[in-house]
């Protein structure tokens, strides 16, 4: 053998064994087989993780294990309860009215001219280890004067030789939310929150002048004065709030509510962190369970367990089903119950999925290639796994989301918009044509829900059963909900003047326009399912695809007439639901968030009644009228709430879906020896395939050898 | 030589600017600043006030080309098109929408993209070319005619199969190496081993196809046959005078890549999740980063003029008839 050959085989050999203990394939170090760690992955990576920015899903994912607002939800409580995080306890606002007076809890809402909020936050609660914290035997902040010569050859947080942290106080939450007002931030609440919030809008204003005559210049949030956030003493703070805004509180569990410490954004305003990518945007520090450890996010994140988090503990308090399902097995134990969490980027779906099988991720969800395989329904409709997925001791998680999809009518469209009862009846025959049951099954392998009305399963005002439909679209037939037959849906085309589907006046036939971002043959099915539906009534659909850019445009302008659309909820409040409907969110005109243009007094009217109360009987009440005009106007085709299918292995414990709390990472609990057995198990190399190869090999070269040789003496 | 050299490097300046300008015609075509704002800022909540702020903070809130509001130089200097173009000539790529930073994004990735392209250039032309040679030294048999037929079954697969295929029996059944991931070090000497493996293997196809026939061509010139006459053997024949006449053609297709070998490779980084160039180009078209997508056309651009420029200055290495002036 050449040199040359051995030193690859070598190489080869070494590769093949570097890191890894009996599984060729495993794609950790060694040295984590048995590490309390868990594993998951992101598809897509966060682009902030400032708790000032970030909003998506892939973003809270990590800003909520690092980051801690005052509140958080029980993580096993349903209906979803707040309960206190870093707080001492949920604050209830107190009134006052225009002149400051204090007001009574029930006060109407009219007389409330503000709502303040006193947090109290725990004493004692410290930030992660960070160099921005770490002082000198003098007191001096070691890092807060660098220049860009000293940032050089430092890549990381931890190339800084010294950290240090500090007790988390009232201010670091008002300076949060000032942080939301700044303008190079971009909050994406700091609309929503100005209209709220006393003098945030003022403070953003004023932000942004300075900014403007000082484009270099690093603005001290301490010289900005708000009116609206202002610390008591150490550990209190005061929100002020315009009018009364009771969904206010559920804000208050989110990352952007929580606190950042002033020494973070001195440390990265320094000359050279940026272009090191040293940022608050992509290292974060908080109080949370967890601290980023690694920051990677072209390859992977890593979050470790912050040695100074507080010393939270599981829940104690669940249902009977909880302790049947062994959610209270680690009852009262300190928090997080694993030392760090590893998430690798993994764009496509085959990869993920074919290392959760091997046991390289603890959990993961089912995309459509892979549902077959992993899902099957019984005769009842219930989805259950299949035995190859039972063998492997994989877990199904189902919960409904708290989200709503839904093909929106344009209301200033001169053919499908309108209060007029000839348009409703129109619009009401159009969705009961269109059979979202139908599409359930077909495109989304039953992952969701029917829809009756805007708000989704789990939330207040939500009614289940028969009591519950939508009497313009279903029907109770034996105790069951039934979609109302087309024939209903024709003669209600008769009744809006379009007999079998054709105007009668003109004697043309009824053409709608539907615009969609979907596009590619994936879409082309559902896009053909969609127009078959309105081929029921003889009613011809146009499909107009375009790019998301378009779309958004269309909608914005009110140029389109029919289109889908949906939305995930921010809080368990129907308000969050119900306001997408309100008619001062008209997109046309305000560039709210009511994209079908509804404007319906009444609806208005109780809107702005719902609102503000409470949840009770009274408040459902109204809610039931509020369905009523909406489902009679029909504004949207209720499509459906989808349903999430998640995966876990078995061990995996403490999963339980909570789709409001993005700070559940810290209730996981692994088996890591476990883990490792079945992985090992489940991994072992099948070597015949390199014999087979090389067999093959030996008898493609062997006659060309052979051959070779004659040829070469022949020619001697 | 040098002065050639020079007065290559200085016609790409204007290529750069032209490819510059093409760049953000397209661009901004298809995409207005408020619809990157849009963009970034998410579905839920943005106000027209939010989408203002975010064109101010990214330097969108300037007009396109032309400032007919500034005064002299500043007409031209005074848009988004200088304001991000300019700097880009002396490599300061900027930041992109999400705030990190290109060129320091550029740097860190280069490594992983060069990972799996270098052995994929290196490896796939020594595959290609000893299988090329061999159908050549068979020319005309059995082994010649079946060895194209595997390359032209080769070729008529898409690239995805061979992925999946490689991964899915590969990794996910025989258990041999990891399915996707990168790592630093000797450990990641793993997981490029199946990437480079099946990358080889779906060019050999079209790249041993194509070498053949330049050597086909070259076996029937005067100097082999004076080769042969001088008694040398088959071997010593097709390795040392033909391989060494038909590498002008081969350096044309080789060298003018290599640059671009730091670009990556666009489906294969994102299936065996290689945190290299290729990945970020695509995620920076799908999230209509502009920033992102300028500098990598640039990039290319700047890296495709060197591998011309590198291109020339082989064939006068290779072929000592060929002189630059």
């Amino acid at each position: 053998m050449t040199r040359a050959g051995t030193i690859l085989l070598l190489g080869l050999s070494l590769g093949l064994t570097a890191g890894c203990s009996d599984s060729l394939n495993h794609p950790y170090p060694g040295s984590e087989a048995d590490a309390n760690v868990l594993y998951s992955a992101f598809s897509e990576r966060p682009k902030h993780l400032d708790p000032a920015r970030s909003y998506s899903s892939n973003e809270v994912e990590f800003t909520g294990q690092i980051y801690e607002p005052p509140l958080q939800y029980h993580f096993l409580k349903r209906p979803y309860e707040l309960i206190p995080l870093t707080a001492e306890a949920v604050p209830t606002p107190r009134y006052l009215d225009a002149a400051g007076k204090p007001l009574p809890d029930d006060a109407p809402a009219a007389a409330i001219a503000e709502s303040v909020y006193d947090i109290r936050i725990r004493p004692g609660i410290r930030y992660q280890p960070h160099p921005a914290f770490a002082q000198d035997a003098a007191g001096r902040y070691r890092y807060h004067a660098l220049s860009a010569t000293d940032v050089a050859g430092k890549i990381r947080i931890g190339d800084f030789e010294h950290s240090g942290t500090r007790e988390l106080v009232a201010a670091d939450y008002v300076y949060q939310i000032k942080r939301l007002a700044h303008p190079s931030l971009s909050s994406p609440i700091f609309g929503l929150m100005s209209e709220h919030i006393v003098g945030l809008k003022e403070l953003g204003e004023a932000m942004q002048q300075v900014a403007k005559a000082q484009p270099d210049a690093v603005l001290n949030l301490d010289d900005f004065p708000l009116a609206g956030a202002e610390v008591v003493d150490r550990h209190t703070y005061r929100i002020r709030i315009r009018g009364k805004y009771p969904q206010f509180i559920y804000w208050l569990a989110m990352p952007f509510f929580a606190p950042v410490p002033w020494e973070a954004e001195v440390f990265y305003a320094q000359p050279g962190m940026a272009d090191r990518n040293l940022t608050l945007d992509w290292q974060p520090v908080g109080t949370g369970p967890f601290y980023m450890a690694e920051n990677d996010p072209n390859r992977r994140m890593v979050l470790k367990k912050n040695p100074h988090y507080h010393g939270e503990t599981y829940p104690v308090d669940g249902n009977d089903e909880d302790r049947a399902a062994g959610l209270l097995a680690d009852a009262g134990k300190p928090l997080p119950l694993v030392d760090a969490a590893v998430y690798s980027l993994e764009k496509e779906t085959i990869p993920y999925w074919s290392k959760f099988l091997q046991g390289y991720y603890d959990s993961s969800g089912i995309s459509s290639d892979s549902f077959d395989q992993a899902v099957q329904f019984t005769s009842g409709g219930d989805p259950q796994l299949t035995d190859s997925m039972r063998d492997k001791d994989i877990h199904l998680v189902t919960a409904v989301a708290a989200s709503l999809w839904y093909v929106g009518f344009n209301m200033l469209d001169p053919v499908v918009g309108g209060l007029g009862e000839d348009r409703q009846k129109l619009r009401q025959a159009l969705s009961i044509a269109f059979d979202y049951d139908e599409f359930i099954s077909i495109f989304l392998n039953g992952r969701g829900i029917p829809a009756q009305g805007p708000i989704p399963p789990g939330l207040f005002g939500y009614v289940d059963g028969v009591d519950g439909l939508n009497p313009y679209v279903y029907e109770a037939r034996d105790g069951a909900i039934q979609r109302r037959p087309v024939e209903a849906a024709r003669k209600l085309l008769a009744e809006a003047g379009y007999p079998n589907g054709r105007n009668a006046k003109t004697g043309e036939p009824l053409v709608l326009y539907f615009d969609t971002m979907a596009s590619g043959p994936d879409a082309k099915s559902r896009l053909d399912w969609m127009k078959k539906q309105l081929d029921k009534l003889n009613v011809q659909l146009v499909v107009r695809g375009t790019d998301y850019n378009r779309f958004q445009d269309k909608i914005r302008k009110g140029n389109a007439q029919l289109f889908e659309w949906g939305w995930n909820a921010d809080y368990p409040d129907p308000e969050n639901f119900l306001f997408l409907l309100y008619g001062l969110h008209k997109k046309v005109g305000t560039g709210g968030e009511n994209a079908a243009n509804y404007d319906n007094p009444e609806f208005n009217r109780l809107f702005e009644r719902m609102k503000d109360m409470d949840n009770g009987p009274e408040r459902q009440q109204v809610i039931d009228a509020m369905l009523e005009i909406v489902r009679r106007d029909a504004p949207w085709i209720f499509a459906y709430y989808p349903k999430s299918f998640g995966l876990r292995h078995g061990w995996v414990h403490n999963v339980k879906p909570n789709l409001m709390a993005n700070n559940t990472l810290k209730y996981r609990r692994i088996d890591p020896a476990l883990r490792e057995a079945r992985r090992e198990a489940w991994n072992q190399p099948v070597l015949w395939p390199i014999a087979l190869l090389i067999a093959a090999l030996v008898a493609v070269i062997a006659p060309a050898a052979i051959a070779w040789r004659r040829h070469e003496r022949k020619t001697a | 030589m040098g002065a050639y050299i020079l007065r290559r490097l200085l016609y790409a300046i204007p290529i750069l600017i032209g490819v510059n300008l093409l760049t953000f015609a397209l661009f901004f075509v298809v995409n207005t600043p408020d619809d990157m704002a849009r963009l970034q800022l998410g579905a839920k909540h943005v106000t027209p006030e939010a989408i203002e702020r975010w064109k101010v903070e990214h330097g969108y809130d300037k007009p396109l080309l032309l400032n007919a509001e500034a005064k002299g130089s500043e007409q031209f200097t005074d848009t988004i098109f200088f304001k991000h173009s300019a700097a880009m000539f002396v490599f300061e790529f900027g930041k992109g929408d999400d705030g990190r930073d290109i060129g320091n994004e550029i740097r860190t990735r280069m490594g992983p993209s060069l990972a799996i392209a270098l052995p994929v250039l290196v490896i796939g032309l020594m595959v290609n070319i000893t299988f090329a040679l061999l159908m050549v030294f068979f020319r005309a048999t059995y082994l010649d005619l079946w060895g194209v037929v595997l390359c032209v079954v080769l070729m008529s697969i898409s690239g995805l199969f061979y992925i999946i295929a490689g991964q899915y029996f590969i990794a996910k059944l025989w258990n041999l190496l990891p399915i996707s991931g990168f790592a630093g070090g000797i450990d990641g000497f793993r997981f490029i081993l199946l990437p480079v493996l099946v990358s080889v293997v779906a060019g050999i196809g079209s790249g041993a196809r194509w070498y053949r026939t330049i050597f086909l061509e070259e076996i029937g010139r005067d100097y082999v046959r004076t080769a042969r006459a001088k008694g040398l053997s088959e071997v010593r024949v097709l390795f040392r005078h033909v391989l060494k006449n038909g590498m002008i053609p081969i350096l044309t297709g080789v060298v003018v890549v290599l640059p671009l070998l730091f670009m990556g490779s666009l489906i294969t980084e994102s299936f065996f999740g290689i945190p290299g160039l290729g990945s970020y180009t695509i995620d920076a078209i799908q999230a209509q980063d502009f920033a992102v997508v300028r500098a990598m056309v640039f990039l290319g651009s700047f890296l495709y003029i060197i591998g011309l420029i590198l291109t020339d200055i082989s064939y006068s290495w290779v072929d000592p008839r060929v002189r630059l002036q």
